[in-house]
């Protein structure tokens, strides 16, 4: 059964693991350092679609579709599949996923999502309600663009604060195995506010948020920093992860050799303008089940931190002159399934 | 001779209304969407103190091609329609000035948007 | 550690890169120069093909109108606004893009409440205030007979 740790962190006592996972890219995702990581990429931004949104449906199917292929199992084995994405009401998800014929549970944490939805479905599986799941998320930048922004073609400047949204979209399944690496332990963020309104600089929004909940799983299981291979953040960017670490900085806490971002891994920072570095849910699932849980299979990394961050806000509230509210999820997540720091 | 001059004059009269909107841009919480809306009532203001003419005179396109220039020619669409149609005008000026321009971006747009699609930026 | 939202605004200040206003400026001049030149050579040569200036004006303003659209169509036009920012904002060429590309977006939600409804969602509040101002001015010089 999981159990509780200090006040925030559930520990897995049977740690689920991350039998197989998957990511879809576009093209500018494709050309970028991680270009190798993705399963499917397509030069057409539609992916043979006819809208944005259909368009992300089909990268979100896609990398189910491609998921349990590489974990071998059929759709009617999978008993849960958890998703989520940043369209209005999750229609990247239960568009894409409505022909699988798998149970839906709809998650909406903004570009937190992948966190959240690992850590939903590591409860679900230790409580033994199923014993096969997904988690899965996806973000396109152009449906999100002119959900949360400009039209494509409207000829706006970004500002260098402003981040981009990543056209991709990952899936784990997890199953009670023996393969690693394993969901060892979760940390629920509460959310957090410390009043930014710049909706182009959502990495200042987002880092206290970060900020918060990893404090809380140091203090929870008392550990630090160096107890772990990598800290990875979803897509907090060049400020975001600035702030990040002077937020960490000021508790005692030093993340500069153990800390990475996603969004800055998923581009060449310096070639691909995207400002800040890469956002959106699709970002750090496909960093994550394309790059960083095939690493820990391969024994090239044993203990990590993911924290996904997510900014839950729209536009609306935005124009409203509402502050950007946000959130962070921790899984702690190790190639060992029992044993370390964490136990 | 004086077709370079022209163009010169208009070019650096244009360039530097422009630049002003940048340094809104940039120094200011302005959405382009307010700096636009701004520019057009801004506009009408200064044609109607009968300020801007002058700088149309001076700077040809320079001074209209703005969006400064669209609101200064509302004010003198107003003030032409008030002086031949009375009360009527107040209402039909502004419109009947811009009706090209606001027409063309209409139709244009409905045109060109029929036939193409919007791509993801390079 | 506690942080109040005035202490993490300064944090936050510090920590966020300011746009390179200097070269942002500049690209905003040269580019907007650049198009009310365009604009001044078609008002001569509508001139000299025996336009008045009044007409020539007009013409000119639907000409760049209708360049910019294409270029919008085109995907060309926002690129470009990537670097001038003001300079293709503030002309009438933004005008028209700021219609042109809301168009083109939503038509995947049909062309009348896609298309044609949205058009407006960013060059709408230019003609409400736009034309409103001009009402208002028409009140005052009517009022006190100032035509």
């Amino acid at each position: 059964m999981a159990q509780r740790k200090g006040n925030y962190t559930i520990l897995f006592d049977d740690p689920p693991s991350v039998c197989a996972s998957s990511a879809v890219g576009g093209k500018k995702e494709a050309e970028g350092p991680l270009g190798n990581m993705f399963d499917m990429t397509s030069d057409d931004s539609y992916f043979g679609e006819s809208s944005w949104e259909k368009a992300e449906s089909r990268m979100q199917k896609d990398a189910v579709n491609k998921a349990l292929e590489k974990a071998n199992f059929s759709n009617a084995e999978i008993e849960c599949i958890f998703a989520g994405d940043l369209l209005n009401q999750c229609v990247g998800s239960s568009y894409g996923l409505r022909d699988l014929g798998i149970p839906l549970i709809g998650l909406y944490g903004a570009c937190s999502t992948m966190a959240e939805s690992l850590t939903v479905a590591s409860v679900f599986l230790e409580s033994g309600a199923i014993n096969k799941a997904i988690a899965c998320t996806s973000s396109h930048f152009c449906s999100a663009e002119r959900q949360f922004r400009y039209p494509l073609e409207y000829g706006g400047q970004r500002t260098p604060t402003a981040q981009w949204t990543a056209t991709a979209a990952g899936a784990a399944v997890l199953e009670k195995g023996d393969t690693p690496p394993f969901v060892r332990a979760a940390t629920v963020g509460t959310i957090e506010d410390l009043g930014i309104k710049d909706a182009n600089n959502m990495g200042a929004a987002m880092a206290p948020a970060a900020a918060m909940t990893l404090k809380r799983f140091f203090a929870d299981t008392q550990t630090n920093a160096e107890n772990f291979d990598l800290i990875i953040t979803g897509d907090l960017g060049k400020v975001g992860t600035k702030l990040l670490r002077e937020l960490m900085q000021q508790d005692g806490y030093h993340l500069e050799h153990a800390h990475t971002d996603c969004g800055l891994m998923l581009y060449n920072m310096e070639k691909q303008d995207v400002h800040s570095g890469g956002s959106g849910c699709g970002c750090s699932a496909s960093v994550m089940c394309g790059h960083i849980f095939p690493l820990m299979r391969k024994g090239q990394l044993n203990d990590i931190l993911f924290i996904a961050t997510g900014a839950l806000m729209s536009p609306t509230v935005v124009q409203q002159g509402e502050s950007i509210a946000s959130i962070a999820h921790l899984v702690y997540i190790s190639s060992q399934k029992t044993g370390g720091r964490v136990s | 001779m004086s077709v370079l001059v022209d163009l010169l004059k208009a070019f650096v009269v244009g360039g530097i209304i422009c630049a002003i909107g940048q340094v809104l841009i940039d120094y200011t919480k302005l959405t382009p969407a307010r700096i636009l809306t701004s520019y057009v009532v801004a506009g009408v203001i200064l044609g109607g103190l009968g300020w801007y003419q002058k700088l149309i005179d001076f700077a040809g396109a320079g001074a209209s091609v703005p969006l400064l220039g669209f609101g200064s020619l509302l004010a003198k669409g107003v003030k032409k329609a008030v002086a031949e149609d009375g009360v009527l005008g107040i209402l039909t000026g502004g419109f009947t000035a811009s009706a090209a321009g606001v027409a063309a971006a209409v139709f244009f747009s409905l045109l060109i948007a029929s036939i193409f699609k919007p791509k993801e930026k390079g | 550690m506690k942080m109040t939202p005035e202490e993490y605004d300064r944090l936050s200040k510090k920590a966020s890169p300011n746009s390179p206003s200097g070269k942002n400026i500049t690209m905003a001049f040269l580019i907007g120069g650049l198009i009310c030149a365009l604009g001044q050579a078609l008002s001569l040569l509508f001139q000299n093909n025996g336009m008045d200036k009044d007409t020539a004006a007009a013409a000119v303003s639907v000409s760049l109108v209708f360049l910019s659209v294409l270029l919008t169509g085109l995907n060309v036009y926002d690129n470009i606004a990537k670097v001038a920012g003001a300079g293709t904002l503030v002309p009438i060429t933004g005008f028209a893009n700021s219609m042109a590309a809301p168009a083109l977006e939503f038509k995947s939600e049909g062309y009348v409440l896609g298309l044609g409804a949205k058009m407006f969602i960013i060059a709408g509040p230019v003609i409400v205030y736009g034309i409103s101002a001009s009402v208002i001015y028409g009140l005052i010089i009517y009022l006190f007979k100032l035509y």
